[in-house]
């Protein structure tokens, strides 16, 4: 029983980081383009883009 | 992959390809300063779709120097572009942009208007509602299913606290898009699919939160999270859907010119937006410009392209004292316009005015999921009252009977239906989308699955509206002589001419352009004359016939002859075949004159036509035939198309059409093929079985559901169980239309490099 004093908490913060990565991830733009990087991901070209 | 590496032959196309490109001026008036020199403009390319044309757009464009950025966007095909606006000497024209993506790959750019990328707030807030449901949703499923396996009574009372503060904000957050949606239905008087939803999470909050102050056994607080996420996932695939397809749609915005070369008393030249034009402006319309507004003109003389006007190919020859009507191209000398109305008030608004008065029939369409709703939320709730009623009567326990009425709510709440529909149209919109269709909202689809008969317009639907040259009469050195002279004009017979002479033409010094007869070129040995047979050798008698005929003279003998028609688009023939063997009536109604619709007709084999009709009789024609209880789909391009468009159940329109057209038509096929209708077609009625389907399945589901509930048996965790179930099984069901479009998927591919980059060319080969 003591134990869930803590576990509650820690499971709801590994949860709450889940949701912080994925807004992050939503607000930098990682999913405004799906299709394009499914392709680039095959590129080649080593050299950094300006 | 090939279709989109650099090629000798769009290289040669791009030279050619000069009509369509943007002006700087109109670039410069899209794009936005980003401070310190920087302006950015967003371009759309609809053309790309692999990783190939990704680095060739990016690599063409950044080996440009001013360029300090490029990035391709896949998904919404466009192109956008940092670089260094340096004023004066070395300053970059932003149409070479649009050149270095056309030599690279072949395809075309085309202009967004700024004015859409204001970002879309809704969608964002939507998104943000799912992840913060899915967090609350899984956090309180832990719980839950702790409490099942039989937690002891402190521990479950903890647990259902928990539960309850983690629910609470989510139901907010995540809640308000219904109960906005449901408030609004319920005080116009209406009810729509939002209320039973609105009802149902609150009712089950209420419900829980009272049994958890109760050390009561069952809390709800996982189906109301749940059904919050599941249905906000349905009302996000369904915003992002028509976001996309809008911002496509007016991606293309490059009909109609953004702005007007203004001429002031001293002869001063300005590039005003085309709102800041009033009556009385004197503007400069050079060879190849659209006219901006209706205007009387001045000086100049030029024929002009009436195609968007009257759906007719043949150019008009004008000169002082002609009015001109906006949205015409003067194709071979400059005018002086002298303006007579605005933007607003130009010929467009006719158009807009009998497009508003057609609009009646389409706009009583009723979404499946309303009409579902209408009969669904009713029934659902009088069978919760009826619940309530009869278990308190014959119960006597009435705090029991509330709980099994809520549990009733609860099971019913249309999970499974809020999913069922827009799963299918995001999958099936998704799957338009990369065949060239752009879709504008889910309705659409509905209305596409139900129509009977096909009409088409002719000039730039059927065809491309562009003519073709299908006869060459001469030597060829006296063939290539007129490709010479041909290349020194924009009408559309010379660059027929010209574009279908293979090799490189002699440049010729001294050519000069008689607008309405032709070109005049002196050379040594006499006066060359290319154009009417009039204008060629006078006193001769063309030989009688439909299409276009083009006379090369030498001191007014004729030397050679050339026969232009336009072009049927590619697949036409096809694609109508294929409406008719699916039992589809098709009909053709064209502002053109009477013979010429007749032979393309004939031609198609379509029995059913009318000619030389204003675009009131076009819309006349297709309420005539929706009254005689036919549902129409209107395909058309031209503006006069616009109000038949906007009358008919359902429209689609060439990605060419003028920019009012595409506003009105509920499809937008990128690619030349007509075979976009019929497949579009195929598309929307697979989709509509696989809705129906759905709602079958849900149906189902709830007669299996509903009797356990109402008996009292419907304990947190069967619901759980029963609705994510039946979600699940919608959403497998939808993705079915992937499975059998990818098994088709060689076909449109095939189509794709044919008629995509280089409709031009192929043709021509």
């Amino acid at each position: 029983m003591n134990m869930l004093i803590y576990l509650i908490p820690v499971a709801l913060l590994l949860g709450g980081l889940g949701l912080g990565a994925f807004l992050w991830s939503l607000r930098n733009g990682q999913y405004d383009d799906l299709d394009g990087a499914a392709w680039r991901v095959l590129d080649d070209d080593d050299q950094p883009r300006p | 992959m090939s279709c989109c590496a650099p090629g000798t032959e769009a290289s040669l196309d791009m030279a050619r390809a000069t009509l369509a490109l943007p002006s700087a001026e109109e670039l410069m008036l899209a794009s936005r300063d980003l401070g310190e020199g920087l302006r950015q403009i967003d371009l759309s390319v609809p053309g790309v779709h692999c990783g190939t044309c990704i680095s060739a757009v990016e690599h063409a464009l950044v080996a440009l120097s001013p360029v300090q950025k490029a990035r391709v966007n896949l998904s919404t095909r466009r192109v956008s572009i940092v670089w260094h606006a340096s004023e004066g000497e070395g300053a970059m024209d932003p149409v070479d942009f649009v050149r270095a993506i056309k030599r690279a790959t072949g395809y075309d750019a085309h202009l967004l208007s700024a004015a859409e990328e204001a970002g879309d707030v809704l969608k964002a807030q939507l998104i943000r509602g799912v992840a913060v449901c899915g967090f609350a949703a899984a956090n309180i499923m832990l719980l839950s299913v702790s409490v099942w396996s039989g937690a002891e009574a402190s521990t479950r009372d903890l647990f259902h606290w928990i539960s309850a503060m983690i629910a609470a904000p989510a139901l907010v957050y995540g809640g308000r898009f219904f109960y906005r949606s449901a408030y609004a239905a319920l005080s116009r008087g209406r009810t729509n699919m939002d209320v039973p939803i609105a009802l149902a999470i609150t009712l089950s909050y209420a419900v829980s939160l009272w049994e958890t102050l109760h050390h009561g056994e069952h809390a709800w607080f996982d189906a109301t999270v749940s059904l919050l996420f599941f249905l906000l996932i349905g009302r996000t695939l369904d915003h992002i859907m028509r976001d996309r397809a809008r911002s496509a749609i007016t991606g293309l915005a490059r009909i109609s010119p953004r702005g007007a070369m203004v001429v002031s008393n001293d002869r001063s030249r300005e590039y005003r937006p085309v709102e800041d034009v009033v009556p009385g402006d004197r503007i400069a319309i050079a060879a190849g410009d659209r006219v901006p507004v209706d205007g009387l003109v001045i000086e100049g003389e030029s024929d002009l392209d009436l195609s968007i006007v009257n759906g007719e190919s043949a150019p008009v020859a004008v000169r002082a004292g002609a009015l001109v009507q906006a949205g015409t191209v003067s194709l071979t000398g400059s005018l002086l316009l002298q303006a007579t109305a605005t933007a607003r008030q130009s010929f467009l608004s006719e158009i807009i005015t009998l497009m508003e008065a057609a609009e009646g029939g389409r706009a009583q369409y009723r979404r499946i999921a309303d009409r579902a709703a209408q009969i669904y939320s009713p029934a659902v709730h009088l069978l919760a009252l009826l619940t309530f009623l009869g278990w308190g009567m014959f119960g006597g326990d009435w705090k029991q009977a509330m709980l099994i009425a809520i549990a009733v709510l609860i099971i019913t709440c249309p999970c499974a239906l809020g999913l069922a529909v827009p799963v299918v149209q995001v999958v099936a919109a998704g799957r338009l989308f990369q065949n060239g269709v752009m879709v504008k909202d889910g309705s659409a689809m509905e209305r596409l699955a139900e129509i009977d008969s096909v009409v088409f317009d002719k000039t730039g639907t059927l065809t491309l509206g562009r003519p073709q040259l299908v006869e060459t009469v001469g030597t060829p050195a006296r063939i290539a002589m007129a490709a010479a002279i041909a290349a020194h004009s924009r009408h559309p017979l010379s660059q027929s001419i010209y574009n279908a002479y293979p090799g490189p033409v002699a440049s010729l010094g001294t050519v000069t352009e008689i607008a309405g007869d032709g070109l005049l070129a002196k050379m040594p040995e006499g006066k060359y004359r290319l154009g009417k047979r009039a204008f060629a050798c006078p006193g001769s008698v063309s030989p009688q016939r439909g299409g276009s005929e083009v006379v090369l003279s030498l001191d007014t003998v004729e030397i050679a002859r050339f026969h232009l028609e336009d072009r049927l688009r590619p697949d036409a023939e096809t694609a109508i075949e294929t409406l008719q063997q699916k039992g589809f009536e098709t009909r053709v109604l064209s502002g053109d004159r009477q013979p010429v619709v007749a032979a393309m007709a004939a031609r198609l084999g379509i029995d059913a036509f009318e000619a030389e009709l204003s675009p009131g009789g076009k819309t006349k024609a297709i309420e005539a035939l929706q009254r005689g209880g036919r549902r129409v789909l209107m395909v058309g391009d031209g503006i006069n198309d616009a109000p038949a468009l906007s009358a008919a159940h359902v429209s689609m329109a060439p990605a060419t059409a003028a920019d009012i057209g595409r506003q009105a038509a509920d499809f937008v096929f990128m690619h030349d093929s007509l075979e976009a209708v019929p497949m579009a077609i195929r598309i929307s009625v697979k989709a509509g079985r696989l809705i129906r389907e759905n709602f079958a399945l849900a149906i189902g589901y709830n007669i299996i559901a509903v009797p356990i509930a109402i008996a009292g048996y419907a304990t947190p965790l069967i619901a759980a169980i029963a609705m994510s179930t039946s979600s699940l099984i919608v959403v497998a069901n939808s993705l079915r239309l992937n499975d059998v479009r990818r098994a088709k998927a060689k076909s449109p591919e095939v189509d794709r490099v044919s008629a995509g980059p280089l409709p031009g060319k192929a043709s021509l080969a």
